[in-house]
């Protein structure tokens, strides 16, 4: 019986080492390959030059176009998906039945479970064909689809999330808004998503760093042409998509055009973390807030 | 001489589903007067209060047979517009319930959502709300502070100038100071006999000095059954029902 308990705890120790291992060696492969890309490059030359062509004879070595286009990808999806994910987050709580919201909720997380490449051929072939026949001078691979079926991805982790957030509010503050004469609107717009704002900005952030991090949709629909730019309607690459071509041709291993793909990756880690530990020091401070 | 009644129950009966909660209640309370219901845990007490401000629209297979009328009118009727008539019919709840905002927002509110934004009314009103609620002098210098930072017994004091500001003519208090300490209860019993003045309140409580003490009015309820309705010093000192006495001496419930 004692032996069985121990050799259990060392099993779930284990893992958790393990998990923690595979963390700080990433960590340090990330920093120690982009140490010696920093090594020729410098910072100052990484963070100001304009364009990002490590694979062409003029190299030049400006994270920005990559920089943009996850922006550019990041805010078209949050847009998307915000309104909707909330529209749908404050339907399922102040107007759906209980047992409607008990079917609709599993079938709108089956979204989240489609894979990647599919929603990028469908961005690929059907969303930039019917935005084109409106926007006439749309590339065939642009930032706008991608962001848009990015948005679409991530529209359940908001609602599911945020519908979590609402629902935690206490019965108690619908029922003084109600009590008050507040319309079901008026309700779930001036009380409900009010006091529930904390939970509903980590969704946010939570599907932004999810968005800053998609790889395929972006790498199918929106062409692969670093650009420092803000149109959405031609192509860019983002951070990730980089990484992903670097990754897949014949760059040679122990070259500075492979180091590129580690300075990109620590790049894309610092937004993460940042953006991570935001929304995890939000919860906190909110959870304390109900307690 | 018998002022109006401003409320009025004519062969009520609610259900939770199958559950028969009130039972053909009929009762008129007066305009401007205190009415208390009293009467053991379960005997229906809210429910019959959050039918005056249709509060039980929201819960799943609840249904009211009979009426309820206010200033004669049928507040179930179709053409009746629920928020307009909380408007009219206020509430204040067990448990202090402020907006996660500051005094001065939960306050007016109500004047908010009915889309009043000049900046001078807003004032006024706060200003003349929470001096009704008798909370002015604690409060004034922190209006736009949280509300959530005030005490049990402010936030209650709070909510009751919440509900004044969009101008009730019915008060429906739901055991409002069961939550508090005696001194806060205190000053909320001292504000209802101010506030009868000009409003017609209906309040539950499981306190009989609470009801003895501001109540013109009790109602006696028991299983879903309004068992008594008298004048308050008529039922603490000569009830007509055993059940009555039997709960106002504390004998059971
Ligand atoms: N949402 C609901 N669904 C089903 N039954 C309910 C619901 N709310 C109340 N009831 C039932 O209706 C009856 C009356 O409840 P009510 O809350 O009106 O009692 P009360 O007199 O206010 O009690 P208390 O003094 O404990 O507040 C109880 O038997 C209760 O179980
Ligand atoms: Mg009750």
């Amino acid at each position: 019986m004692r032996v069985q308990e121990k050799i259990i705890e060392s099993l779930l120790w284990l893992s958790a080492a393990i998990t923690i291992l595979i963390t700080i060696s990433i960590v340090w492969v990330l920093l120690s390959e982009s140490v010696l890309f920093f090594s020729e490059v410098s910072l100052v030359r990484f963070l100001t030059e304009k364009e990002w062509t490590p694979l062409f004879a003029d190299k030049k070595f400006g994270i920005l176009p990559l920089v943009a286009g996850t922006f550019l990808t990041t805010v078209i999806a949050i847009a998307v998906a915000l309104p909707i994910g909330l529209t749908i987050a404050i339907y399922l709580n102040e107007y759906a039945h209980a047992r409607f919201k008990t079917y609709i909720k599993p079938l709108l997380e089956v979204l989240a479970t489609i894979p990647t490449v599919v929603y990028g051929f469908f961005a690929l072939t059907v969303v930039t064909p019917f935005l084109q026949s409106f926007i006439p001078g749309l590339a065939g691979f642009n930032a706008l689809s991608a962001g848009i079926v990015m948005g679409i991805m991530i529209i359940p982790m908001i609602s599911s999330l945020s519908e979590d957030a609402i629902s935690a509010v206490p019965r108690s503050l619908r029922e003084a808004a109600y009590g008050m004469g507040s319309t079901r609107l008026q309700t779930a717009f001036g009380v409900m998503v009010p006091a529930a704002s904390s939970g509903i900005l980590v969704s946010v952030i939570l599907a932004i760093s999810r968005a800053v991090g998609e790889t395929m949709i972006v790498a199918i629909a929106a062409g692969q042409q670093p650009r420092l730019t803000l149109n959405p309607f031609v192509p860019i690459e983002t951070i990730t998509t980089y990484i992903v071509q670097v990754s897949l041709g014949d760059v040679p291993h122990g070259s500075l055009e492979y180091r590129t793909i580690f300075a990109a990756g620590m790049t894309l880690f610092v937004f993460t973390f940042i953006l991570n530990n935001l929304s995890f020091w939000i919860k906190k401070k909110y959870q304390e807030k109900y307690d | 001489m018998k002022k109006p009644s401003k409320l009025e129950a004519i062969n009520l009966d609610a259900y939770y589903g199958d559950f028969h909660a009130l039972k053909s209640i009929n009762v008129a309370m007066e305009e401007k007067a205190v009415t208390a219901f009293i009467g053991p845990s379960g005997c229906g007490k809210s429910t019959f209060l959050r039918t005056f401000n249709r509060m039980n629209d929201y819960i799943d297979g609840f249904r009211i047979d009979g009426q309820i009328l206010l200033d004669g009118r049928d507040i179930y009727a179709n053409d009746v517009q629920v928020d307009e008539l909380r408007k009219e019919v206020g509430m204040v709840f067990q448990k202090p319930n402020p907006f996660p905002k500051s005094i001065f927002e939960n306050v007016v509110y109500g004047l908010r959502i009915q889309g009043i934004k000049d900046k001078k009314i807003l004032q006024e009103t706060c200003e003349k709300s929470l001096r009704q609620a008798a909370i002015w002098d604690e409060v004034k210098d922190k209006l736009d502070k949280s509300a959530l930072a005030l005490s049990g017994g402010q936030q209650q004091r709070l909510c009751i100038a919440r509900a004044l500001a969009i101008q009730p003519s019915v008060i429906l208090m739901d055991e409002p100071a069961s939550a508090l300490d005696p001194i806060s209860s205190a000053k909320i019993e001292e504000l209802i006999y101010e506030l009868k003045k000009d409003y017609t309140i209906v309040i539950v409580t499981h306190n009989m000095q609470q009801a003895g003490r501001v109540s013109d009015y009790t109602a006696f309820f028991y299983m879903g059954e309004l068992v008594e309705y008298a004048k308050t010093k008529t039922m603490f000192t000569s009830p007509h029902d055993t059940r009555t006495q039997n709960y106002i001496t504390g004998r059971f419930g």
